[in-house]
């Protein structure tokens, strides 16, 4: 057994894809360093063993989409000296709060034969939205370089450092050609969030906003830039109503363009 | 007479979150709920109205470990839909994605997840201080996979490069250049992992299930095939629809999926193993009669032994597919109405997808049928059996092994886009009421009447 002063890490899920979670155990080659360091002491879908709060560290993926779930955070969050939200479930709602433009019981009805056994609230809503939050991490899914910086910076006591500049900052360091002055594929990368290391440009596809908005970004104008080029508001509604949707910045320039195509 | 009350609030090592709840009294079960809580997200809805084009994207997003079997079930339904033939380079390469997907999925539950249950300890770290190459050896063999899917998909999670009609960017030929090194090293690893957990001590407990898993003539089926059946069933994938239904029921709720007739089904590594052993390679073959499977294995514990199995022939498809790599061409494609189906066997089992959309590429509905979903009915049966036979065990032990028999499946309770919450076991905090083990607890009234 590690000394008991080891800081204690858990590890929390509520709607999500568990991918979030899974890039831990995707330090292949960092997953027994850091099992020196910190002491894993609940994390299910790594180990069976159990050790009672409270914890030093928490991550938290997924989003809040039960009644249930709205109460049990309030339980992490009181046994959790610090609670790190993980990917863009657990920092904007995620994918699944697409229910929240519509009507949640038009969507249940398209899914499951008896809708009376379904219980879920209206809104998939983000983990700040119900407790305080020290530090998000986002992405669709996280960084796994992100994710061991912060855990490293956090048993030392520092401020993890998180990049708020724009994917484009990747994409040039990258070398690539830039999408927007050449009439490329549609891409949200200079209103994103680094983290991704600027990937979909750098695979000939535009960014789609795995990372959420980045610091002060100016989505109106990148929009006027895309219908010049002939996109569609129904396009550009979706271009921002992704894994980011309810995500502020992002959800108000869909909903410019929801009702612009209505 | 022997009397338990068997309640794991949290299972661990499986992908999302379940639980199991057991009461027997001697020979009468009075109880068996696998009872599955994770959240309902709602993709079937939220997919109308998005673009086609969208679709792999989106799905990729109902798990984060198998991302890649959810795109290519909707690109194979999409392209089916719009009359697509793909190049057979793209085919290729999308079978080399898929490869490393099973391998980081089986390395991750044959190392991580099922192993620790055979050897006496919770976990794999705790494993590492008994077996630490042991551990070592999965991990770099799970790298081995992600690094296919980095380099093919562009990220391990939720890769970005799948799209209907082909890839966005072909990787050059020298990207595969250190893979094929590792894959060197993968083939012989897995050969050692197959004689490893075949010395594991499985219980006798063989079932007679039916089978159910893609097949293709020529090759073992992974990307594309007929859907088969151990009872002689062969049908298209359009078919899939009118010979398995879904149900609906108040208890645990997942989507049951059944056979038209009723009867429960498996899909999975020992359903495909059992379906498509001839078509595996020929050292897959021998690996898996010395350790002592001829081609047929009705154990589920021994399912460790065949996603082993699975795991070499992944490898030797990754690295025969690598050296004959040619980079596809780039392939547009427009929208068109119409419908669509699509099934690719999942590290999980199978997976099938159907999608309407209209001239403008819009969705208009999508079904998604995941692997865990049908297997839900066999998990519980496994169960029944089980703790039956087993009756005479003490409640702890009994536990541990209930909680076994549903890892043999690798469930992915997140891949259940069907998956629904309609009650709780307890509050999933064990360790705030109670300090260490959180297993074979009280009992506590079901909040819906059981059936």
């Amino acid at each position: 057994m590690p000394p008991t002063r080891t800081p204690k890490l858990a590890v929390w899920k509520f709607a999500s894809c568990d991918g979030c979670q899974l890039s831990l155990l995707n330090c292949e080659d960092e997953l027994l360093e850091v099992t020196e360091h910190i002491t894993i002491a609940y994390f299910p879908e790594a180990t069976r063993a159990v050790i009672r709060g409270p914890y030093d560290i928490s991550l938290v993926e997924g989003s809040i989409t039960t009644s249930h779930d709205a109460e049990r955070i309030h339980q992490i969050r009181r046994n959790s000296k610090k609670l790190v939200s993980i990917g863009a479930c657990a920092t904007a709602g995620g994918i699944q709060a697409l229910r929240n433009f519509t009507d949640v019981q038009k969507l249940i009805k398209a899914v499951y034969p008896s809708p009376q056994y379904i219980e879920t609230l209206k809104k998939s809503t983000p983990i700040a939205d119900h407790v305080f939050v020290d530090y998000e991490l986002r992405g669709c899914p996280i960084s796994k370089s992100q994710l061991l910086e912060t855990l490293a910076c956090l048993i030392n006591n520092r401020k993890p450092p998180v990049p708020t500049y724009s994917v484009c900052q990747e994409c040039k360091t990258k070398g690539n050609v830039c999408g927007l002055v050449t009439h490329g594929p549609p891409c949200l990368g200079p209103v994103t969030q680094a983290g991704c290391g600027a990937l979909c440009p750098t695979y000939h596809r535009g960014c789609f906003g795995c990372f959420g908005p980045k610091e002060s970004a100016n989505t109106s104008s990148l929009s006027q830039i895309w219908a010049a080029a002939g996109m569609s508001s129904e396009d550009l509604m979706l271009l921002f109503r992704s894994f980011n949707a309810t995500a502020e910045v992002f959800r108000k320039e869909s909903e410019i363009h929801e009702s612009a195509h209505h | 007479m022997k009397a338990h009350t068997i309640n794991v609030e949290t299972l661990a090592r499986v992908e999302g979150e379940g639980a199991i709840r057991i009461k027997v009294r001697g020979q009468t079960i009075q109880e068996l709920v696998l009872n599955i809580y994770e959240p309902p997200r709602l993709f079937e809805g939220f997919l109308r109205g998005r673009k086609f084009l969208e679709v792999p994207d989106i799905t990729a997003r109902i798990c984060g470990i198998c991302p890649v079997a959810y795109q290519m079930s909707s690109v194979q339904a999409l392209e089916r839909l719009l009359g697509v033939t793909v190049d057979p380079r793209v085919r290729d390469l999308r079978r080399l994605l898929y490869c490393g997907e099973w391998i980081e999925s089986h390395a991750l539950h044959v190392y991580l997840l099922h192993a620790p249950d055979f050897l006496g300890t919770q976990d794999a770290i705790q494993l590492a201080k008994s077996h630490p190459d042991v551990v070592k050896e999965g991990l770099r063999l799970k790298k081995i996979g992600n690094e296919i899917l980095r380099v093919v998909g562009g990220r391990e999670i939720h890769p970005i490069n799948v799209r209907v009609g082909g890839f966005y960017r072909s990787p050059e030929p020298s990207e595969f250049d250190e893979l094929k090194k590792d894959l060197d090293w993968a083939i012989e690893a897995s050969i050692r992992t197959i004689r490893f957990v075949s010395t594991f001590r499985f219980p006798d407990f063989d079932r007679p299930y039916l089978f159910v898993s893609l097949h293709h003539p020529e090759e073992y089926a992974i990307t594309e095939g007929r859907i088969a059946a151990s009872d002689g069933m062969d049908i298209d994938v359009s078919e899939f629809e009118s010979n398995f239904i879904e149900e609906h029921v108040p208890h645990s709720n997942a989507l049951h999926a059944v056979r038209t007739d009723g009867r429960l089904y498996f899909v999975g590594p020992l359903a495909r193993f059992n379906l498509n052993f001839a078509q595996l390679t020929p050292i897959a073959r021998e690996e898996s009669e010395k350790a002592g499977l001829h081609g047929k294995c009705m154990n589920p514990f021994q399912s460790i032994i065949v996603r082993s199995v699975e795991l070499l022939y992944a490898c030797q498809e990754a690295l025969r597919l690598i050296k004959a790599y040619q980079p596809p061409p780039f392939q547009q494609v427009t929208p068109k109405a119409g419908i669509g189906w699509g099934a690719t066997e999942a590290p999980r089992g199978l997976l099938y997808h159907r999608y309407r959309i209209n001239d403008r590429g819009s969705v208009l509905d999508a079904k998604i049928i995941p692997p865990t979903a049908q297997n839900q009915k066999s998990i519980e049966e496994d169960l029944r059996e089980y703790v039956l036979k087993h009756h005479e065990l003490p409640t702890d032990r009994l536990t541990l092994e209930c909680e076994q028999a549903v890892r043999n499946y690798d469930p992915c309770i997140s891949c259940a886009t069907h998956f629904v919450s309609l009650e709780k076991v307890d509050d999933h905090l064990p360790h705030l009421s109670s300090s260490g083990e959180s297993h074979g607890k009280d009992e506590r009234p079901p909040a819906l009447p059981q059936q």
